[in-house]
């Protein structure tokens, strides 16, 4: 194991009865570097982070974190590391300010001043007892308690469920400081702006498999750019180019989508009608996303069409 | 018109999604109750055959105020009075079931966010309080049914029958309507079952309280009580069928209250207000132990109380009940068939303990239950994310389903046994006598938490399901069993019965050692399941 590595899973299965809902998952995340989980509901990402958490067996693969077994020696991984869930649920008769207090003595380090700052931070009424709060106010005390922790690695589960806005940004601006200070942070979530905003490297799964991973401009390389230009002459031949997709002639105005490969060919071959303007777009995570499942999804529908 | 449809728009809907979620459970103990009975009729009728003997029966436990706290005022003689007084307490099981199914229906639902979920579909304000009384309603009618029927079947009085089976199904709506009530008052189920059955308990000790007296006593105090009433309809006596207004004026005062409650609040809040917490929390809370306790430290400070309060009462009965049966032989037979020892005291007292070990029980197994339910709810993931381990976070619970009960039967025999002691002017002796009785109990009560506690680590979803089931078949063994003459196999199958008969008795190592073995070996049989479990 080596000291640079936070987690490292390879070939995780998990089945519940007859569902596999982890099947041959690897992730890898490097100490110091905040990790974007990304999948739909469904796909596995609670339950790795649950494997992780030693709350739940693996059925076979390897899973370690901060070079232990998640299992054998939870207790005393669990010193180092601090865990958001996914839905969060607290006794409703403790407030928010004894939940965040218990829960940092439970695990044995918490930083008063941090504390202090992020309760005021995130506008909570730390007073209110728990039955009384928002689901958002509920998420804020998770927040707080797992953000106020001296914990190395951080392990957060859809923390922005339920937070407005502001409280998105107050959350957003937290995680950069924790960057900063050279925490490791893996942050499972749906929504890409979040992800894209806030972490160095990506994994995303779906059905319990990892499909992509890599840094965001990796993976911006695996897909297509879209471009827009104006030229002074109606082009030509651009049809017979390879990786331009999409395309679409009027008159002197071009658009089509790029397949990394092909953008120095088609700029090219754009050159010679002389280009007034040009626009290129580069992919978001969300086209790369979306990609990603059309085309599975697409794939599943035909094949389901072939079966019948 | 329109305004009546609007608030109770939704109710079939609702009382079918209540019929589906208690498809086994409302079936079950309407048919078990319900069929109970005729089954006591049937061996009352083989133990004493001729009118002579029952009379003479009669005779001696309406002498006998013990006797008289535990199971009411007998009216009237023959088989059919004869039941009804034996039953006198088992009424409780209906008020117990009805107010739960209440609870369970309406404020738990609204804690646990459903019924908000309902509320914003085509479901009146008041429908979901409608459709559980509704329910509560026809389970008991259905029961009351049932046991007239069946008592007519078996030949007794179709008048008395009748008067018995209807008393049932009122005691069980008076109850659903009290559980209907405190449903508003709290925001938390938790509470509002405590309430309820806190309720259910006072009633009980009224009508104890009113009837230990005998003739000269506070029998006005039995007339406060639901218990009092259902004795009082004399079924099988003289019937009075006035009494019966004295319950619908109960239920209908209950339920319109609750209902007028039910209307003027908002969702999810109760009447009494919710306050701020402390700013910061204090030095103690900081395990798993400290969390246990601020969750479980209420539910045992009332039970113990309670128990108290009651065994108090129990005490006190002890010692009339000596004066007034010392030199009569017949009861000295039935008391020694109740208890099973030579004293008469003895065994009215090891009689008591036999049932307050029942209750603690009860108590033991809600503590161990929450395991399952901090499970359930997402509480023990936070807990087990920090760094405590599997083993730290059971034992934090189960410290309470092990020495709860202890404290429990502790202040229960401490309160009978002074109690008695001081009526009997011999408080040192007495108080430990009896302390011990109570304390005695204390296997079996950790062979049922054995038993909640091995499913938790094996079969964790049917914990509920199988804790509640073990005591209630306990329950069964032990206060009908004898009566209904079951062979000794299956009276054997209650830890209970392999307690030793304190005071009095002989104490026997050996069982009390097998006791332990199997609390021993169903407790590792749930912690190392539990160690390789997933966390559901």
């Amino acid at each position: 194991m080596n000291d640079s590595s936070a987690i490292s899973v390879s070939g995780l299965v998990k089945t519940f009865g007859k569902t596999r809902a982890l099947d041959g998952l690897d992730l890898s995340v490097k100490s110091g570097e905040v990790q974007g989980f990304l999948g739909p509901n469904g796909a596995g990402k609670s339950t790795t982070l649950r494997v992780l958490l030693g709350l739940i067996r693996k059925d076979s693969g390897e899973a370690r974190i901060l070079g232990g077994d998640p299992w054998r020696d939870a207790v005393v991984l669990h010193h180092r590391l601090a865990y958001v869930p996914g839905d969060v649920t607290l006794w409703p008769g403790l407030t928010g300010r004894e939940v965040i207090d218990l829960l940092g003595r439970m695990r044995g380090g918490v930083d008063p001043e941090r504390r202090a700052e992020l309760l005021e931070r995130f506008e909570l009424d730390p007073r209110k007892k728990s039955r009384t709060y928002s689901k958002g106010n509920r998420q804020k005390v998770a927040l707080v308690a797992a953000l106020a922790s001296d914990a190395e690695l951080l392990l957060l589960d859809e923390p922005t469920s339920g937070l407005d806005p502001l409280m998105e940004a107050a959350f957003r601006g937290c995680v950069e400081e924790e960057r900063k200070s050279g925490r490791t942070v893996l942050l499972s979530s749906h929504i890409l702006s979040e992800v894209e905003a806030l972490c160095d490297r990506v994994t995303i799964i779906r059905d319990g498999k990892a499909v992509e991973s890599g840094t965001l401009s990796d993976l911006r390389h695996l897909s297509r750019t879209s471009v827009s230009a104006e030229l002074a002459r109606t082009p030509v031949g651009l049809e017979e180019l390879t990786g331009v997709h999409d395309l679409h002639v009027e008159d002197h105005r071009v658009r089509c989508q790029v397949d990394a490969s092909g953008l120095d060919g088609l700029l090219e071959h754009l050159t010679p009608f002389g280009v007034r303007s040009l626009l290129s777009q580069p992919p978001t995570l969300e086209d790369l996303f979306l990609r990603h499942y059309e085309t599975e999804g697409r794939e599943a529908e035909q094949q389901a069409e072939a079966a019948r | 018109m329109k305004g009546l449809a609007n608030t109770l728009a939704g109710t079939g809907a609702l009382v079918r999604l209540i019929l589906r979620h208690d498809r086994i459970v409302l079936p079950l103990w309407v048919t078990v109750l319900g069929l109970l009975p005729v089954a006591i009729a049937n061996t009352l009728a083989d133990l004493y055959p001729t009118a002579v003997e029952r009379q003479s029966y009669l005779d001696i436990v309406t002498a006998n105020p013990a006797l008289s706290a535990l199971y009411g005022h007998a009216f009237g003689s023959g088989l059919g009075a004869l039941t009804a007084w034996r039953l006198g307490g088992t009424v409780l099981l209906v008020g117990l079931a009805t107010l739960l199914t209440v609870i369970r229906h309406t404020r738990a639902e609204e804690a646990a966010g459903r019924r908000e979920l309902l509320g914003a579909t085509v479901v009146g304000r008041q429908a979901p309080l409608f459709a559980a009384l509704f329910v509560a309603f026809g389970a008991s009618l259905a029961l009351g049914v049932l046991v007239s029927v069946g008592l007519v079947a078996y030949g007794l009085s179709a008048t008395g029958s009748v008067a018995f089976g209807l008393s049932w199904a009122m005691f069980g709506w008076a109850f659903a309507a009290v559980a209907a009530m405190a449903a508003q008052v709290t925001e938390s189920a938790r509470v509002a079952r405590g309430i309820s059955i806190a309720v259910l308990g006072v009633c009980f000790v009224l009508r104890a309280a009113g009837d230990a007296g005998g003739k000269d006593g506070p029998s006005w105090l039995s007339w406060l009580s639901p218990f009092g009433w259902a004795q009082r309809i004399r079924p099988f006596g003289d019937e009075r069928w006035w009494v019966f207004l004295l319950f619908l004026g109960l239920i209908a005062v209950l339920n319109f209250a609750a209902l007028v409650l039910s209307a003027r609040r908002d969702l999810g809040s109760g009447l009494l207000p919710t306050r701020l917490g402390p700013a910061v929390a204090s030095p103690w809370l900081r395990s798993p132990f400290a969390l246990a306790w601020r969750l479980q430290r209420g539910t045992l400070l009332a039970w113990t109380a309670g128990l108290a309060m009651f065994s108090a009462l129990l005490g006190i009965v002890g010692e009339s009940a000596v004066e007034v049966i010392e030199d009569n032989l017949q009861l000295r037979a039935v008391a020694k068939q109740l208890g099973g020892s030579s004293g008469l005291t003895d065994a009215y007292f090891a009689a008591v303990m036999g049932l307050l070990g029942l209750v603690a029980s009860g108590y033991a197994i809600g503590a161990a239950l929450r395991l399952r339910s901090e499970e359930a709810n997402g509480g023990a993931e936070p807990v087990l994310a920090c760094a405590v381990s599997r083993m730290r976070w059971v034992t934090s619970h189960l410290a309470f389903a092990f020495l709860g009960p202890a404290v429990v039967l502790g202040a229960a025999g401490l309160a009978a046994g002074l109690a008695y002691g001081l009526s009997a002017g011999d408080v040192g002796r007495e108080t430990t006598r009896v302390l011990w009785a109570a304390l005695v109990q204390l296997p079996a009560v950790w062979v049922l938490v054995g038993v909640a506690v091995a499913l938790f680590g094996v079969l964790p979803r049917f914990m509920a399901f199988g804790g509640w089931a073990v005591l209630a078949v306990c329950v069964l063994i032990e206060e009908f069993g004898r009566p209904l003459q079951l062979s000794k196999r299956i009276l054997d199958l209650s830890p209970f019965a392999h307690v030793p008969k304190l005071p009095g008795g002989e104490v026997s190592a050996a069982s009390l050692l097998w006791l332990a073995l199997i609390v021993v070996a169903l407790g590792a049989v749930g912690l190392l399941g539990f160690r390789r479990r997933d966390i559901l």
